[in-house]
């Protein structure tokens, strides 16, 4: 385990080193000059090149790209060219509001998800089956941007059960930060648990179907006695790997729900830096969003190997 | 046919299964009996419905699609009518199966020790202390060296032939009345074969189960089987003792396969010997003899060979053939 962990770390180092340069070189190549673009159209070339010099921007691009991650690694993405203000406060704001609308997301794909997956995998044919298989059909394919509209409607307008839109931390009032998270986690959650669930119905059915499953059954264990002692042991590899993926995109800001139920994300500013070409606050959100990313990951290869002793002890 | 009570006793057993292409006829009518300590083999080549078979009668076999009929008698209980719950009480206590592919069928996340113990703590009235125990001995019986220090390792920890002496430990930790052995040798190589079924003759002199040996390898018949049945496309065509079936075969797929078995150390002048054709399939099984076809000694039109239930041609040897004799004999 120990080799195997090692290895993992040495590549998510490497991943992320190869993201930042990436990050640091698409910035440069994109056309769009930042300086430019915060002075207008009119300006004089004098104050241009002294903007310039400020930022960085006329040193060669090896020795900005030191500077840069030298001070990214400590958490210093720069400043805003935008706001002003320092990039790893915006991000930091971000970070709560994005990890709060990703876990309550998450725990609703999961808790539809597991259940339904796995039940419509035991069942597999039945009527049980085929309504849940229709049903995240339809889910994966309804787009985020009506059912959020189409549940701010129901639930906000027309029953006014729940606010409309809005972002209330859970340290200032509890109560209304969770009435403000049903709609947007409903929203994101149940997109990401018609995915689980398809994939949570495939590896339990390729599980049931192997021979080890068939022993277990030989062996006089019933059927929900071998699901649960013998096939979801197996299941559990692939899920957790998926449902990590999934966290990890959950975690990189789903804009658009961002954007609907104005919820302060991370996606969110990292659309806004694009829109305004603010160089370093993307790169500084990007950075951020691949870090998440990869130590998810490197979590989810943790757990894999802790779920299969075939990585533990080879 | 012996005096004694058959301790297993499969009558007119069929399985048909559906398929997009229609239904087909995997097992069609097979009866047999297994005594106390007796081993029968099954022999058949692929796909003559011999696993399939040994399935249906541990309700094993996912139905539907499947559709199982007949009887099958476990000291006269018939299996097939039992709710599952008094099925899980019998399978794998007194009747258990060990399948051909040992790399697959044990479970890849569970360490031996669990899988072992889990029958016995499922069907034997023993503390989690007592089947540990147990499950030492019964690693210890299947000849893997040092057991209690193996119990917490995984299946990929073993070899081959070291994994499927484990499954063989798991079927006979509850010391089961029959023990059907699914082509348990034709995953491993040839020197782990002999020592796997010397393993179970050995087990089967000190524990007394009898034994359902399913097979395609006559090799491994000759040396361990009391009585033979041959099966072909679903259908038992001779069932007789080991010796008579080899000494003095009657049905002409029995003198076929015989004739196709390989002797090291005699120079033969003609190649191997294969019989003609392939089986028929059994969504579009032909009416008569299912071995018409193929046969060598045949009669015509094909309206004759209505299918025959098996009739005795000889002392405790049946055959399913209208023309069957020493006269079938191919040379």
């Amino acid at each position: 385990m120990g080799r195997y962990l090692l290895r993992r770390l040495l590549h998510t180092v490497l991943a992320m080193l190869g993201v930042s340069i990436g990050v640091f070189l698409i910035m440069h190549l994109v056309p769009g000059d930042p300086i430019r673009l915060a002075l207008g159209t009119r300006f004089d070339p004098e104050v241009y090149q002294a903007l310039r010099s400020r930022a960085g921007l006329d040193r060669p691009l090896l020795a900005q790209y030191g500077t840069w991650l030298s001070h990214a690694v400590t958490g210093d993405f720069g400043v805003s060219f935008r706001s002003g203000q320092p990039v790893g406060e915006l991000l930091w704001q971000r970070l709560g509001p994005t990890a709060t609308l990703a876990g309550a997301a998450l725990l609703v794909a999961l808790s539809i998800a597991l259940p339904v997956g796995i039940l419509s995998a035991v069942w597999s044919g039945s009527v049980i089956d085929r309504i849940a298989t229709a049903l995240s059909q339809l889910w994966v394919s309804v787009p985020d941007f009506w059912s959020g509209i189409m549940y701010i409607l129901l639930f906000a307008l027309v029953l006014g059960w729940l606010p409309a839109s809005g972002y209330v931390s859970p340290l200032d009032d509890p109560v209304q930060a969770l009435r403000h998270l049903v709609l947007p986690a409903l929203t994101v959650g149940l997109i990401s648990g018609s995915i689980l669930t398809r994939f949570v119905r495939s590896a339990v059915l390729e599980a049931l179907n192997q021979d080890y499953t068939r022993t277990a059954r030989a062996k006089g264990l019933s059927r929900w006695q071998t699901v649960r002692r013998h096939v979801l042991p197996n299941a559990w590899i692939p899920i957790v790997t998926v449902a990590g993926l999934q966290l990890g995109f959950l975690l990189g800001g789903v804009v658009v729900v961002e954007v609907i139920f104005e919820w302060p994300g991370l996606g969110r500013l990292a659309y806004d830096a694009v829109i305004r070409r603010d160089y370093s606050l993307l790169q500084g959100a990007v950075l951020v969003i691949a870090t998440v990313f990869l130590t998810i990951n490197l979590f989810v290869d943790i757990l894999c190997g802790y779920l299969d002793p075939r990585v533990r002890r080879p | 046919m012996s005096a004694s009570e058959p301790v297993l006793s499969v009558r007119n057993l069929t399985v048909e299964i559906g398929t997009r292409r229609g239904t087909a006829r995997v097992v069609n009518d097979i009866s047999y009996d297994v005594h106390r300590g007796e081993t029968v083999a099954i022999v058949g080549e692929s796909g003559s419905g011999k696993t399939v078979s040994a399935l249906a009668l541990m309700r094993l076999l996912p139905e539907p699609p499947a559709r199982v009929g007949g009887r099958v008698l476990l000291d006269g209980v018939d299996l097939l009518r039992g709710s599952e719950r008094e099925l899980c009480r019998i399978r794998g206590h007194r009747i258990a199966m060990v399948f051909q592919d040992p790399m697959t069928s044990l479970n890849p996340v569970l360490t031996i020790g669990q899988q072992l113990v889990e029958p016995i703590r499922l069907h034997l009235p023993l503390t989690a202390g007592a089947a540990r125990d147990r499950a030492v001995e019964m690693l210890h019986l299947v000849g893997i060296p040092a057991p209690r220090h193996r119990l917490d390792d995984y299946p990929h920890q073993f070899s081959g032939g070291m994994r499927q002496r484990v499954m063989i430990a798991m079927a006979l930790a509850c010391d089961p009345e029959v023990l059907i052995a699914d082509e348990a040798t034709t995953a491993l190589d040839v020197t782990t074969q002999a020592q796997i079924v010397e393993l179970v003759a050995g087990l089967q002199d000190r524990m007394g189960m009898a034994v359902v040996w399913i097979t395609h390898d006559l090799g491994v018949v000759a040396g361990i089987a009391d009585r033979v049945a041959v099966m072909y496309a679903g259908q038992v065509l001779e069932e007789a003792p080991v010796d008579a079936l080899y000494e003095d075969p009657r049905h002409p797929y029995t003198t076929g396969l015989l004739a196709s078995v390989p002797t090291p150390g005699i120079d033969r002048p003609h190649r191997l010997f294969a019989i003609p054709g392939l089986p028929p399939d059994p969504v579009a099984l032909p009416p008569g003899c299912p071995f018409w076809d193929r046969c060598a000694v045949r009669g015509e039109p094909r309206a004759e060979f209505t299918p025959q239930p098996l009739r005795p041609v000889g002392s405790d040897h049946q055959v399913a053939c209208s023309c069957a004799g020493p006269a079938a004999r191919h040379g």
